[in-house]
Protein backbone atom coordinates (compact mmCIF):
# COMPACT_ATOMS: atom_id res chain seq x y z
CA UNK A 1 0.00 0.00 0.00
CA UNK A 2 2.97 2.16 1.13
CA UNK A 3 4.91 1.77 -1.84
CA UNK A 4 2.39 1.72 -4.24
CA UNK A 5 1.19 5.50 -2.93
CA UNK A 6 4.93 6.18 -2.74
CA UNK A 7 5.36 5.54 -6.69
CA UNK A 8 2.16 7.49 -7.47
CA UNK A 9 3.42 10.57 -5.46
CA UNK A 10 6.84 9.96 -7.36
CA UNK A 11 4.77 9.89 -10.76
CA UNK A 12 2.86 13.10 -9.59
CA UNK A 13 6.39 14.66 -8.91
CA UNK A 14 7.57 13.83 -12.08
CA UNK A 15 4.80 14.77 -14.44
CA UNK A 16 5.20 18.34 -13.89
CA UNK A 17 8.95 18.63 -14.95
CA UNK A 18 8.07 16.47 -17.89
CA UNK A 19 5.34 18.51 -18.92
CA UNK A 20 7.25 21.36 -19.07
CA UNK A 21 9.55 20.49 -20.71
CA UNK A 22 7.10 19.16 -23.37
CA UNK A 23 6.35 22.46 -24.10
CA UNK A 24 9.71 23.86 -24.60
CA UNK A 25 10.44 21.59 -26.97
CA UNK A 26 7.26 22.38 -28.30
CA UNK A 27 8.04 25.92 -28.42
CA UNK A 28 11.63 24.91 -29.73
CA UNK A 29 10.29 23.73 -32.92
CA UNK A 30 7.32 26.06 -33.43
CA UNK A 31 10.56 28.78 -32.95
CA UNK A 32 12.78 26.87 -35.59
CA UNK A 33 9.82 26.56 -38.34
CA UNK A 34 9.59 30.27 -38.06
CA UNK A 35 12.72 30.97 -38.53
CA UNK A 36 14.80 31.59 -42.07
CA UNK A 37 18.35 30.83 -41.42
CA UNK A 38 18.23 26.53 -41.25
CA UNK A 39 21.59 26.45 -39.37
CA UNK A 40 19.87 25.99 -35.62
CA UNK A 41 18.27 22.07 -35.29
CA UNK A 42 14.91 21.74 -34.23
CA UNK A 43 13.93 18.68 -31.29
CA UNK A 44 13.65 16.85 -34.08
CA UNK A 45 16.65 17.44 -36.13
CA UNK A 46 19.23 17.36 -32.52
CA UNK A 47 17.09 13.87 -32.07
CA UNK A 48 18.72 12.75 -35.72
CA UNK A 49 22.33 14.18 -35.05
CA UNK A 50 22.27 11.57 -31.88
CA UNK A 51 21.54 8.74 -33.84
CA UNK A 52 23.84 9.79 -36.79
CA UNK A 53 26.79 9.96 -33.78
CA UNK A 54 25.04 6.49 -32.67
CA UNK A 55 25.34 4.94 -36.21
CA UNK A 56 29.13 5.93 -36.87
CA UNK A 57 29.99 4.42 -33.03
CA UNK A 58 30.96 8.04 -32.00
CA UNK A 59 28.41 8.61 -29.26
CA UNK A 60 29.85 6.08 -26.83
CA UNK A 61 33.51 6.41 -27.63
CA UNK A 62 33.47 10.62 -27.11
CA UNK A 63 31.71 9.95 -23.79
CA UNK A 64 33.97 7.25 -22.80
CA UNK A 65 37.01 9.68 -23.52
CA UNK A 66 35.67 12.36 -21.44
CA UNK A 67 34.56 9.80 -18.58
CA UNK A 68 38.00 8.33 -18.56
CA UNK A 69 39.86 12.19 -18.55
CA UNK A 70 37.59 13.43 -15.86
CA UNK A 71 38.09 10.10 -13.64
CA UNK A 72 41.59 10.62 -14.01
CA UNK A 73 41.88 14.10 -13.34
CA UNK A 74 39.48 14.22 -10.57
CA UNK A 75 40.83 11.02 -8.67
CA UNK A 76 44.30 12.44 -9.07
CA UNK A 77 42.75 15.09 -7.36
CA UNK A 78 41.23 13.75 -4.80
CA UNK A 79 43.54 10.84 -3.03
CA UNK A 80 46.43 14.01 -3.08
CA UNK A 81 43.87 17.50 -2.26
CA UNK A 82 41.90 15.79 0.29
CA UNK A 83 45.18 14.32 2.81
CA UNK A 84 47.09 17.36 2.27
CA UNK A 85 43.90 19.35 3.30
CA UNK A 86 43.19 17.29 5.93
CA UNK A 87 46.82 17.54 7.38
CA UNK A 88 46.95 21.36 6.49
CA UNK A 89 43.71 22.07 8.60
CA UNK A 90 45.14 19.88 11.41
CA UNK A 91 48.22 21.58 11.67
CA UNK A 92 47.07 25.72 11.97
CA UNK A 93 50.79 26.72 11.74
CA UNK A 94 50.83 24.74 8.02
CA UNK A 95 47.21 26.20 7.33
CA UNK A 96 48.97 29.64 7.70
CA UNK A 97 51.79 29.08 5.86
CA UNK A 98 50.14 27.87 3.26
CA UNK A 99 46.91 30.08 2.93
CA UNK A 100 48.23 33.42 1.18
CA UNK A 101 49.73 30.71 -2.15
CA UNK A 102 46.14 28.96 -1.82
CA UNK A 103 44.09 32.01 -1.88
CA UNK A 104 46.09 33.24 -5.20
CA UNK A 105 45.88 29.76 -7.16
CA UNK A 106 42.29 29.41 -6.62
CA UNK A 107 40.68 32.10 -8.11
CA UNK A 108 42.98 31.57 -11.32
CA UNK A 109 40.86 29.24 -14.14
CA UNK A 110 41.73 25.99 -15.10
CA UNK A 111 41.63 27.45 -18.49
CA UNK A 112 44.29 29.69 -17.91
CA UNK A 113 46.24 26.60 -17.32
CA UNK A 114 45.58 25.34 -21.00
CA UNK A 115 49.23 26.66 -22.40
CA UNK A 116 50.94 25.52 -19.73
CA UNK A 117 48.99 21.87 -20.23
CA UNK A 118 50.15 21.84 -23.37
CA UNK A 119 53.68 23.15 -22.72
CA UNK A 120 54.06 20.23 -20.69
CA UNK A 121 52.53 17.67 -21.50
CA UNK A 122 51.77 18.06 -25.12
CA UNK A 123 48.00 17.78 -27.12
CA UNK A 124 46.52 14.84 -25.89
CA UNK A 125 45.01 13.14 -22.51
CA UNK A 126 47.48 13.93 -20.03
CA UNK A 127 47.13 17.83 -20.45
CA UNK A 128 43.43 17.62 -20.40
CA UNK A 129 43.57 15.33 -17.03
CA UNK A 130 45.99 18.08 -15.97
CA UNK A 131 43.24 20.79 -16.36
CA UNK A 132 40.90 18.69 -14.77
CA UNK A 133 43.43 18.03 -11.70
CA UNK A 134 43.76 21.68 -11.46
CA UNK A 135 40.47 22.73 -11.70
CA UNK A 136 39.27 20.08 -9.01
CA UNK A 137 42.71 20.23 -6.67
CA UNK A 138 41.80 23.81 -5.18
CA UNK A 139 38.09 23.70 -4.07
CA UNK A 140 38.96 20.05 -2.43
CA UNK A 141 41.95 21.02 -0.57
CA UNK A 142 39.65 24.26 0.89
CA UNK A 143 37.20 21.47 1.44
CA UNK A 144 39.26 19.02 3.08
CA UNK A 145 40.93 22.18 5.66
CA UNK A 146 37.29 23.82 6.39
CA UNK A 147 36.23 20.02 6.92
CA UNK A 148 38.98 19.79 9.59
CA UNK A 149 38.65 22.72 11.16
CA UNK A 150 34.90 22.60 12.10
CA UNK A 151 35.08 19.06 13.96
CA UNK A 152 33.59 20.50 16.87
CA UNK A 153 36.25 20.42 19.97
CA UNK A 154 33.75 18.02 21.77
CA UNK A 155 34.06 15.16 19.48
CA UNK A 156 38.04 14.81 19.39
CA UNK A 157 37.65 15.02 23.13
CA UNK A 158 35.91 12.87 23.60
CA UNK A 159 37.76 10.26 21.65
CA UNK A 160 41.11 11.63 23.58
CA UNK A 161 38.82 10.56 26.58
CA UNK A 162 38.03 7.12 25.54
CA UNK A 163 41.69 6.53 25.70
CA UNK A 164 42.41 6.58 21.23
CA UNK A 165 45.91 6.33 20.28
CA UNK A 166 46.45 9.12 17.36
CA UNK A 167 45.96 6.90 14.43
CA UNK A 168 42.63 5.20 16.17
CA UNK A 169 41.33 9.35 16.43
CA UNK A 170 42.25 9.94 12.81
CA UNK A 171 40.25 6.88 11.29
CA UNK A 172 37.22 6.69 14.63
CA UNK A 173 36.84 10.08 15.31
CA UNK A 174 38.36 12.84 12.64
CA UNK A 175 37.35 10.68 9.80
CA UNK A 176 33.68 9.98 10.38
CA UNK A 177 33.53 13.71 11.08
CA UNK A 178 34.77 15.16 7.97
CA UNK A 179 33.01 12.58 5.35
CA UNK A 180 29.82 14.91 5.20
CA UNK A 181 31.61 18.11 4.28
CA UNK A 182 33.79 16.01 1.91
CA UNK A 183 31.17 14.43 0.23
CA UNK A 184 29.54 17.99 -0.38
CA UNK A 185 33.15 19.31 -1.44
CA UNK A 186 33.40 15.80 -4.53
CA UNK A 187 29.83 16.86 -5.15
CA UNK A 188 30.82 20.54 -6.01
CA UNK A 189 34.20 19.53 -7.60
CA UNK A 190 32.88 16.72 -10.00
CA UNK A 191 30.80 19.29 -11.22
CA UNK A 192 33.66 21.61 -11.86
CA UNK A 193 35.36 18.41 -13.89
CA UNK A 194 32.38 17.68 -15.75
CA UNK A 195 32.65 21.45 -17.27
CA UNK A 196 36.68 21.85 -17.50
CA UNK A 197 36.73 18.27 -19.24
CA UNK A 198 34.45 19.99 -22.17
CA UNK A 199 36.64 22.94 -22.15
CA UNK A 200 39.59 21.44 -22.08
CA UNK A 201 38.67 19.12 -25.26
CA UNK A 202 37.89 21.84 -27.25
CA UNK A 203 41.54 22.70 -27.01
CA UNK A 204 43.90 19.83 -26.38
CA UNK A 205 42.63 16.93 -27.72
CA UNK A 206 41.02 15.61 -30.40
CA UNK A 207 38.13 13.44 -28.87
CA UNK A 208 35.63 13.16 -26.30
CA UNK A 209 32.27 15.56 -26.07
CA UNK A 210 33.91 19.02 -25.70
CA UNK A 211 35.85 17.89 -29.27
CA UNK A 212 32.45 16.66 -31.06
CA UNK A 213 31.20 20.53 -30.24
CA UNK A 214 34.03 21.77 -31.92
CA UNK A 215 34.56 19.84 -34.65
CA UNK A 216 30.97 19.71 -35.68
CA UNK A 217 30.98 23.03 -35.81
CA UNK A 218 34.09 23.44 -37.90
CA UNK A 219 33.49 20.37 -40.08
CA UNK A 220 30.79 22.41 -41.85
CA UNK A 221 28.24 23.93 -39.20
CA UNK A 222 26.60 20.73 -37.90
CA UNK A 223 24.36 22.61 -35.42
CA UNK A 224 22.36 19.61 -34.91
CA UNK A 225 25.49 17.53 -33.40
CA UNK A 226 26.77 20.25 -31.60
CA UNK A 227 23.40 20.87 -29.95
CA UNK A 228 23.14 17.02 -29.55
CA UNK A 229 26.40 17.21 -27.70
CA UNK A 230 25.35 19.63 -25.10
CA UNK A 231 22.31 17.46 -24.32
CA UNK A 232 24.36 14.44 -23.54
CA UNK A 233 26.87 17.09 -21.80
CA UNK A 234 24.21 17.85 -19.57
CA UNK A 235 22.68 14.56 -18.93
CA UNK A 236 25.78 12.92 -18.26
CA UNK A 237 26.38 15.89 -15.58
CA UNK A 238 23.40 15.48 -14.61
CA UNK A 239 23.79 11.85 -13.50
CA UNK A 240 27.19 12.27 -12.14
CA UNK A 241 25.30 14.87 -9.96
CA UNK A 242 22.99 12.56 -9.00
CA UNK A 243 25.39 9.75 -7.79
CA UNK A 244 27.22 12.37 -5.80
CA UNK A 245 23.67 13.08 -3.97
CA UNK A 246 22.86 9.59 -3.12
CA UNK A 247 26.11 9.46 -0.77
CA UNK A 248 24.41 12.23 1.28
CA UNK A 249 21.47 10.09 1.91
CA UNK A 250 23.59 7.05 4.12
CA UNK A 251 22.71 6.96 7.31
CA UNK A 252 25.82 7.72 9.13
CA UNK A 253 26.37 10.69 6.97
CA UNK A 254 22.91 12.36 7.10
CA UNK A 255 23.76 13.91 10.54
CA UNK A 256 26.11 16.64 9.12
CA UNK A 257 23.45 17.88 6.75
CA UNK A 258 20.72 19.07 9.20
CA UNK A 259 20.97 22.12 11.44
CA UNK A 260 20.28 20.41 14.34
CA UNK B 1 53.36 6.35 55.12
CA UNK B 2 50.63 7.56 56.99
CA UNK B 3 47.82 6.55 54.40
CA UNK B 4 48.47 2.94 54.69
CA UNK B 5 48.70 2.90 58.34
CA UNK B 6 46.50 4.38 59.54
CA UNK B 7 47.15 5.39 63.42
CA UNK B 8 43.54 5.39 64.47
CA UNK B 9 40.66 3.31 62.88
CA UNK B 10 38.74 5.17 59.89
CA UNK B 11 35.54 6.29 60.85
CA UNK B 12 32.82 4.40 58.81
CA UNK B 13 31.35 7.59 56.67
CA UNK B 14 35.18 8.21 55.98
CA UNK B 15 36.09 8.18 51.99
CA UNK B 16 39.47 7.27 50.74
CA UNK B 17 40.29 10.28 48.69
CA UNK B 18 39.55 9.89 45.24
CA UNK B 19 40.09 13.08 43.87
CA UNK B 20 42.61 15.95 45.33
CA UNK B 21 42.88 19.41 44.18
CA UNK B 22 45.71 21.38 45.45
CA UNK B 23 46.00 24.90 45.41
CA UNK B 24 45.17 25.10 41.41
CA UNK B 25 44.87 28.60 39.74
CA UNK B 26 44.17 28.87 36.17
CA UNK B 27 45.73 31.88 34.26
CA UNK B 28 44.43 31.99 30.07
CA UNK B 29 46.66 34.46 27.73
CA UNK B 30 45.19 35.11 24.67
CA UNK B 31 46.89 37.91 22.56
CA UNK B 32 48.27 39.72 25.20
CA UNK B 33 45.42 39.49 27.29
CA UNK B 34 45.68 37.33 30.85
CA UNK B 35 42.53 36.15 32.21
CA UNK B 36 42.66 34.70 35.83
CA UNK B 37 39.96 31.96 35.61
CA UNK B 38 40.78 29.74 38.86
CA UNK B 39 42.07 30.86 41.70
CA UNK B 40 43.90 28.68 44.63
CA UNK B 41 41.10 26.11 44.48
CA UNK B 42 41.71 23.11 47.27
CA UNK B 43 39.04 20.41 47.21
CA UNK B 44 39.12 16.37 48.11
CA UNK B 45 36.87 14.32 46.86
CA UNK B 46 36.00 11.04 48.35
CA UNK B 47 35.73 7.73 46.42
CA UNK B 48 32.08 7.35 45.62
CA UNK B 49 30.80 10.90 46.26
CA UNK B 50 28.16 12.83 44.48
CA UNK B 51 29.84 16.35 44.42
CA UNK B 52 28.73 19.52 43.03
CA UNK B 53 30.30 22.31 41.91
CA UNK B 54 27.92 25.23 41.50
CA UNK B 55 28.57 28.71 40.62
CA UNK B 56 27.44 31.37 38.30
CA UNK B 57 27.08 30.98 34.28
CA UNK B 58 31.35 31.82 33.32
CA UNK B 59 32.85 31.30 36.64
CA UNK B 60 35.41 28.46 35.69
CA UNK B 61 33.90 25.29 37.05
CA UNK B 62 34.17 23.87 33.70
CA UNK B 63 37.51 24.97 33.01
CA UNK B 64 38.29 23.40 36.92
CA UNK B 65 36.35 20.16 35.67
CA UNK B 66 38.33 20.17 32.17
CA UNK B 67 41.23 20.19 34.11
CA UNK B 68 40.33 17.25 36.90
CA UNK B 69 39.92 15.53 33.30
CA UNK B 70 43.28 16.28 32.04
CA UNK B 71 42.12 18.07 28.86
CA UNK B 72 43.75 21.20 30.59
CA UNK B 73 46.89 21.38 32.66
CA UNK B 74 46.39 24.23 35.48
CA UNK B 75 48.83 26.97 35.40
CA UNK B 76 49.95 26.04 39.04
CA UNK B 77 49.16 23.62 41.57
CA UNK B 78 48.56 20.19 41.21
CA UNK B 79 45.26 17.36 40.26
CA UNK B 80 45.59 14.20 41.94
CA UNK B 81 43.30 11.26 41.37
CA UNK B 82 44.11 7.80 43.68
CA UNK B 83 47.47 9.61 44.46
CA UNK B 84 48.65 10.25 40.81
CA UNK B 85 49.06 13.39 38.93
CA UNK B 86 46.32 14.25 36.40
CA UNK B 87 48.39 14.83 33.17
CA UNK B 88 46.47 13.74 30.25
CA UNK B 89 42.73 12.51 29.72
CA UNK B 90 42.07 8.85 31.05
CA UNK B 91 39.23 6.21 30.08
CA UNK B 92 39.47 6.07 34.23
CA UNK B 93 37.70 9.18 34.32
CA UNK B 94 34.84 10.01 31.53
CA UNK B 95 33.62 13.66 30.99
CA UNK B 96 30.23 14.15 30.15
CA UNK B 97 29.91 17.31 27.69
CA UNK B 98 27.83 19.73 27.98
CA UNK B 99 26.59 20.11 24.23
CA UNK B 100 25.74 16.83 22.90
CA UNK B 101 28.79 14.96 22.70
CA UNK B 102 27.61 11.76 21.23
CA UNK B 103 29.07 10.58 17.98
CA UNK B 104 26.72 11.56 15.39
CA UNK B 105 28.02 9.07 12.97
CA UNK B 106 27.51 6.32 15.06
CA UNK B 107 24.43 4.32 16.31
CA UNK B 108 23.03 3.86 20.36
CA UNK B 109 25.30 0.65 20.00
CA UNK B 110 27.82 2.22 18.51
CA UNK B 111 28.37 4.83 20.63
CA UNK B 112 27.84 2.99 23.71
CA UNK B 113 30.47 0.76 22.09
CA UNK B 114 32.65 3.28 21.46
CA UNK B 115 34.93 2.77 24.09
CA UNK B 116 35.26 -0.72 24.11
CA UNK B 117 37.16 -1.73 21.31
CA UNK B 118 39.50 -3.75 23.77
CA UNK B 119 37.40 -6.13 25.41
CA UNK B 120 36.09 -9.57 23.62
CA UNK B 121 33.07 -8.99 21.02
CA UNK B 122 30.70 -10.91 23.30
CA UNK B 123 31.42 -8.95 26.40
CA UNK B 124 31.20 -5.64 24.20
CA UNK B 125 27.73 -6.47 23.07
CA UNK B 126 26.50 -8.02 26.81
CA UNK B 127 28.00 -4.92 27.94
CA UNK B 128 25.96 -2.52 25.09
CA UNK B 129 22.61 -4.55 25.76
CA UNK B 130 23.06 -3.68 29.58
CA UNK B 131 23.57 -0.35 29.41
CA UNK B 132 21.33 0.34 26.53
CA UNK B 133 18.72 -1.32 29.55
CA UNK B 134 19.96 0.69 32.00
CA UNK B 135 19.39 4.57 30.47
CA UNK B 136 16.08 3.06 28.72
CA UNK B 137 16.88 3.12 25.19
CA UNK B 138 16.00 -0.25 24.58
CA UNK B 139 14.41 -0.44 20.65
CA UNK B 140 16.56 2.47 19.55
CA UNK B 141 19.95 0.71 19.22
CA UNK B 142 20.34 0.72 15.52
CA UNK B 143 18.92 4.48 15.77
CA UNK B 144 21.02 7.53 15.23
CA UNK B 145 21.85 10.15 17.81
CA UNK B 146 19.74 12.82 15.48
CA UNK B 147 16.32 10.82 15.76
CA UNK B 148 16.63 11.01 19.40
CA UNK B 149 15.23 13.38 21.63
CA UNK B 150 17.31 15.53 23.79
CA UNK B 151 16.56 13.57 27.16
CA UNK B 152 17.93 10.27 25.05
CA UNK B 153 20.83 11.91 24.09
CA UNK B 154 21.81 12.44 27.80
CA UNK B 155 21.15 9.33 28.59
CA UNK B 156 23.31 7.61 25.61
CA UNK B 157 26.11 9.87 26.83
CA UNK B 158 26.03 8.62 30.15
CA UNK B 159 25.56 5.16 28.81
CA UNK B 160 28.75 5.67 26.46
CA UNK B 161 30.40 6.81 29.62
CA UNK B 162 29.72 4.03 32.16
CA UNK B 163 29.97 1.42 29.59
CA UNK B 164 33.86 1.87 30.26
CA UNK B 165 33.55 1.38 33.62
CA UNK B 166 35.31 4.56 34.95
CA UNK B 167 36.23 5.09 38.27
CA UNK B 168 34.57 8.87 37.44
CA UNK B 169 32.47 10.58 35.72
CA UNK B 170 32.62 14.22 35.53
CA UNK B 171 29.65 16.02 34.36
CA UNK B 172 29.28 19.54 32.79
CA UNK B 173 25.80 20.74 32.97
CA UNK B 174 24.45 17.58 31.71
CA UNK B 175 21.30 18.52 31.39
CA UNK B 176 21.35 22.38 31.29
CA UNK B 177 19.75 22.10 27.02
CA UNK B 178 16.72 20.16 28.41
CA UNK B 179 13.30 21.41 29.12
CA UNK B 180 12.60 21.39 33.06
CA UNK B 181 9.99 17.93 32.81
CA UNK B 182 12.51 16.20 31.47
CA UNK B 183 15.80 17.61 33.82
CA UNK B 184 13.81 16.34 36.50
CA UNK B 185 13.92 12.59 35.45
CA UNK B 186 17.08 12.58 34.60
CA UNK B 187 18.07 13.81 38.17
CA UNK B 188 16.44 10.76 39.52
CA UNK B 189 17.77 8.36 36.61
CA UNK B 190 21.14 9.53 37.73
CA UNK B 191 21.01 9.31 41.05
CA UNK B 192 19.92 5.92 40.79
CA UNK B 193 22.57 4.60 38.53
CA UNK B 194 25.14 6.29 40.81
CA UNK B 195 23.61 4.48 43.89
CA UNK B 196 23.88 1.06 41.37
CA UNK B 197 27.58 1.87 40.41
CA UNK B 198 28.77 4.44 43.08
CA UNK B 199 30.63 5.86 40.89
CA UNK B 200 32.72 8.94 41.95
CA UNK B 201 30.94 11.97 40.30
CA UNK B 202 31.70 15.23 40.01
CA UNK B 203 28.64 17.58 38.85
CA UNK B 204 28.98 21.55 37.89
CA UNK B 205 25.84 22.97 37.53
CA UNK B 206 24.67 26.53 37.78
CA UNK B 207 21.06 25.53 39.44
CA UNK B 208 21.35 25.42 43.04
CA UNK B 209 18.36 23.23 43.16
CA UNK B 210 19.64 20.93 41.11
CA UNK B 211 23.00 20.83 43.20
CA UNK B 212 21.17 20.61 46.57
CA UNK B 213 18.81 17.38 45.20
CA UNK B 214 21.59 15.46 43.81
CA UNK B 215 24.86 15.75 45.98
CA UNK B 216 26.40 14.58 48.84
CA UNK B 217 28.57 18.23 48.87
CA UNK B 218 27.91 21.19 47.04
CA UNK B 219 31.08 23.48 46.28
CA UNK B 220 30.05 26.95 46.15
CA UNK B 221 31.94 28.97 44.05
CA UNK B 222 32.57 32.64 43.64
CA UNK B 223 32.71 34.52 40.04
CA UNK B 224 35.66 34.73 37.89
CA UNK B 225 38.25 33.94 38.79
CA UNK B 226 36.46 31.39 40.61
CA UNK B 227 37.12 30.25 44.18
CA UNK B 228 35.77 28.27 46.56
CA UNK B 229 33.49 30.40 48.86
CA UNK B 230 31.65 27.38 50.80
CA UNK B 231 31.67 23.76 50.69
CA UNK B 232 27.68 22.44 52.43
CA UNK B 233 27.35 19.13 53.29
CA UNK B 234 23.70 18.37 52.22
CA UNK B 235 23.11 15.99 54.90
CA UNK B 236 19.61 14.69 54.04
CA UNK B 237 19.25 10.85 52.63
CA UNK B 238 18.02 10.05 49.32
CA UNK B 239 15.11 9.90 47.77
CA UNK B 240 15.03 13.80 49.20
CA UNK B 241 11.76 15.47 49.77
CA UNK B 242 12.19 18.92 48.42
CA UNK B 243 9.80 20.50 50.47
CA UNK B 244 11.07 19.72 54.10
CA UNK B 245 12.80 21.81 55.72
CA UNK B 246 15.92 20.74 55.50
CA UNK B 247 15.97 21.17 52.46
CA UNK B 248 14.92 24.21 52.31
CA UNK B 249 17.68 25.71 54.58
CA UNK B 250 20.06 24.53 53.65
CA UNK B 251 19.00 25.68 49.70
CA UNK B 252 18.08 28.89 50.79
CA UNK B 253 21.97 29.28 53.16
CA UNK B 254 23.31 28.60 49.55
CA UNK B 255 21.13 31.42 48.06
CA UNK B 256 22.45 33.82 50.56
CA UNK B 257 25.67 32.53 50.04
CA UNK B 258 26.19 33.59 46.50
CA UNK B 259 23.95 36.94 47.22
CA UNK B 260 20.37 36.63 45.56
CA UNK B 261 17.65 37.30 47.39
CA UNK B 262 15.19 34.32 47.51
CA UNK B 263 11.89 36.33 45.62
CA UNK B 264 11.42 36.84 41.94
Amino acid sequence: MRDEHATRTNLLLLWRPLAFIALLLLLWEIGIRRQASHLLPGPWGVVGGIVDLVRHGLLLKYIVASLFRVTWGFALAVVTAIPLGLAVGWYRRAEMALNPILQILRPISPLAWIPIAILWFGVGDLAAIFLIFVGCFFPLMLTAIDAVQSIPAVYVNAGRNFGLSSAALVYRVLYPAVVPKLIVGLRITLGIAWLVVVAAEMIAVSSGLGFLIVDARNAGNRYDLVVAGMLIIGIIGLLLDLGMQSLEKVKSFRWGYSED
Amino acid sequence: MSSMQPIAAPLPFTLKTKLSVDRVSMVFERDGNRTEVLNNINLEVGDGEFVCLLGPSGCGKTTLLNAMAGFLSPTSGEIKVDGEAVRRPNPRRIFVFQERGVFPWLTVEGNIGFGLSKVTKAEREQRIAYYVKMVGLQGFEKTYPQELSGGMKQRLEVARALAVNPDMLLLDEPFGALDSITRLVMRGELLRIWEAERKTVIFVTHDIDEAVQLADRVVVMSARPASIRQIVNIDIAHPRDISAPRYLELRDGIFQQIGLAHKV
